[in-house]
């Protein structure tokens, strides 16, 4: 029995289930020679916003048990800069590309929005309300329901494109956010961004990270990440992009069954580049040991 | 660049604190260029996940050899490696050193083991030159046969005197370049950053190129996480500069020393 291995993100078809985390793929280029970009359900780009933006100092990230740190703080190269460097390689390959865009104010992200909405090869927004790592913005927009509905339904009236509303893990009550996002117009919610964290050096009694605090990535978040799926599934009918420490088809297998329609690997790609591949012929194998023809047929099977 | 899974073929102390790893990688071989780099997965890492960068001392058609210090966490967990193991790696990576000038004589400037990642360029130079190996001691000087076997003349500095002239590896470069006419120089820098620092403004106040390979620590290794990046001058300030994409080979006047 063959295995159809199609998924949608609102009018975006993915031919699998498979996409990048942002800011862990690059803009696409970086690794081209590594992974067949045609094979990914999607590609992520890492973090737009209307303009240049330089980032954080380093140290950027620092590793920790099983995982890493982050507070990279966004630097890019702008709307304009994305377009003109990007686009022209990404419309090379048979994949959607699904551009994440951040602003340091509210209107940032309706900028960012009017600015790449008319390219070709722009297939979705995923909007980061949850980055840990700015100052401004981030996740000042991703811990109140209010405001993160208000930037949702701005974005929404920008374009008619996907919309994906990027979750943070340090809300009291994921449901309620999943369900704002589906009432203010997202066609999905991409569940989770990284974990605030923090590590310190004994010796210099100084954070390992220049910017104090990061975000947590990598298998120790699974189980939490996990969870947060679940719970989102549970308050919304629209699709939800799972991650958070996929490095194994099982990983991923596990967050649709958690409730995802789709998943992104991270920080594995760091790993071991080929994750992305290992996880798509991994589900598509799973699917077929089990029976089942569709992904569809897993999405949200949890017994509990 | 590519990703492959490769094969020890030896793993052997070298010399004092310093291990010799061969691995048959003949995907990843023939692509090296003087100057660039891989990133090894390496096997037991245990709770840590990332790829540790290395520097290439040897590199052909059948494959590569890294020469390396236990100096971590990283290199600690390689002691158990053998041959026979496999060994994944993504590589070649890095821009690698330019092509050298003819018209000039090339100097190779190091400290500790930091020569080996020049050798490979040694080997494909068109015409030998000198070189400046520094250590704290006679032991962690490496190669001075090798490189003399390729012609080079080998000038080493020790911290303790044990080998060569006592101190730091300028005590033999400052008087050495004082006699020479800078423009014919051009010189290839690899070693800890005091000493690519101390090079590096050596270069430009005494008017000589000077290619620095700098060392930063690395996630990706691919240009994509922007972790290692260091500030590259630009005409109105600064911008970024990926180590492991744009570099890790810079000109000391692309570069802005940080505290």
């Amino acid at each position: 029995m063959s295995v159809d291995l199609k998924i949608k993100i609102g009018s975006m078809e993915m031919k699998n289930p498979v996409t990048v985390a942002s800011g862990t793929f690059g803009y696409g280029p970086e690794y081209a020679d590594l992974v067949d970009l045609n094979r990914l359900g999607a590609i992520t780009v890492k973090g737009i916003c209307p303009e240049e933006h330089v980032g954080n100092p380093t140290p950027r990230t620092f590793e920790t048990r099983g995982g890493m740190l982050n507070a990279i703080g966004l630097p890019g190269p702008g709307a304009k800069g994305f377009i003109e460097k990007y686009i022209p390689f990404l419309n090379q390959y048979d994949t959607p590309v699904i551009v994440n865009i951040w602003g340091k104010g509210k209107d940032d992200y309706a900028r960012v929005v009017e600015m790449l909405d008319g390219e070709t090869g722009v297939d979705a927004f995923e909007i980061n309300l949850s980055c840990p790592n700015v100052k401004e913005g981030g996740s000042a927009f991703g811990t109140d329901v209010s405001t993160f509905s208000s930037v949702i339904e701005l974005v929404r009236s920008k374009t008619k494109k996907p919309i994906i509303p990027k979750l943070a893990p340090n809300v009291p009550n994921i449901g309620a956010f999943a369900r704002a996002a589906e009432e203010s117009g997202a066609d999905a919610i991409a569940i989770m961004n990284t974990m605030p964290a923090m590590a310190i050096n004994i010796d210099t009694l100084e954070p390992e990270l220049a910017n104090k605090f990061g975000g947590l990535s990598g298998p120790p978040i699974k189980p939490i990440a996990i969870k947060l799926v679940f719970d989102a599934a549970r308050n919304c009918s629209i699709p939800i992009i799972g991650m958070g420490g996929i490095f194994e088809p099982e990983d991923a297998i596990e967050f649709l069954i958690a409730g995802a329609t789709a998943v992104a690997v991270g920080t594995a790609n760091f790993v071991d580049p080929a994750t992305t591949i290992r996880v798509i012929d991994g589900i598509e194998r799973y699917l077929a040991e089990k029976g089942h023809a569709s992904v569809y047929d897993i999405v949200g099977t949890v017994k509990a | 660049m590519k990703q492959e899974l490769t094969t020890v073929l030896e793993h052997d102390n070298f010399q004092g604190e310093y291990r010799i790893l061969r691995l048959a990688a003949p995907a990843v071989g023939p692509l090296v260029q003087p100057g660039q780099f891989l990133e090894l997965q390496v096997p037991r890492l245990g709770e840590r996940i990332l790829r540790r960068p290395f520097s290439i001392y040897q590199a052909d058609a059948s494959g590569v050899a890294v020469l390396y210090k236990a100096v971590g966490r990283g290199t600690d967990a390689m002691a158990g490696i053998r041959p026979g193991d496999e060994v994944s790696i993504i590589g070649p990576l890095g821009n690698g050193y330019p092509e050298a000038d003819p018209a000039k004589t090339p100097v190779l400037v190091a400290g500790g083991y930091g020569n080996a990642a020049l050798y490979i360029l040694a080997q494909r130079l068109a015409k030998p030159g000198i070189a400046f190996f520094g250590g704290r001691s006679a032991i962690d000087i490496l190669l001075v046969k090798e490189f003399e076997a390729l012609g080079w003349e080998v000038r080493p500095t020790t911290d303790d005197g044990s080998l060569g002239t006592r101190g730091l590896v300028t005590a033999a470069f400052d008087p050495w370049t004082a006699e020479q006419d800078p423009a014919a120089l051009e010189v290839f820098v690899c070693g800890p950053n005091p000493m690519l620092k101390a090079i590096g403004d050596r270069a430009i106040s005494k008017n000589f190129t000077a290619w620095l390979s700098l060392d930063r620590n690395m996630a990706c290794g691919v240009g994509a996480c922007l972790t290692c990046v260091i500030k590259r001058k630009t005409e109105d300030g600064w911008e970024w500069a990926r180590c492991c994409k744009d570099g890790p080979i810079f000109e000391s006047r692309e570069i802005l020393w940080e505290k």
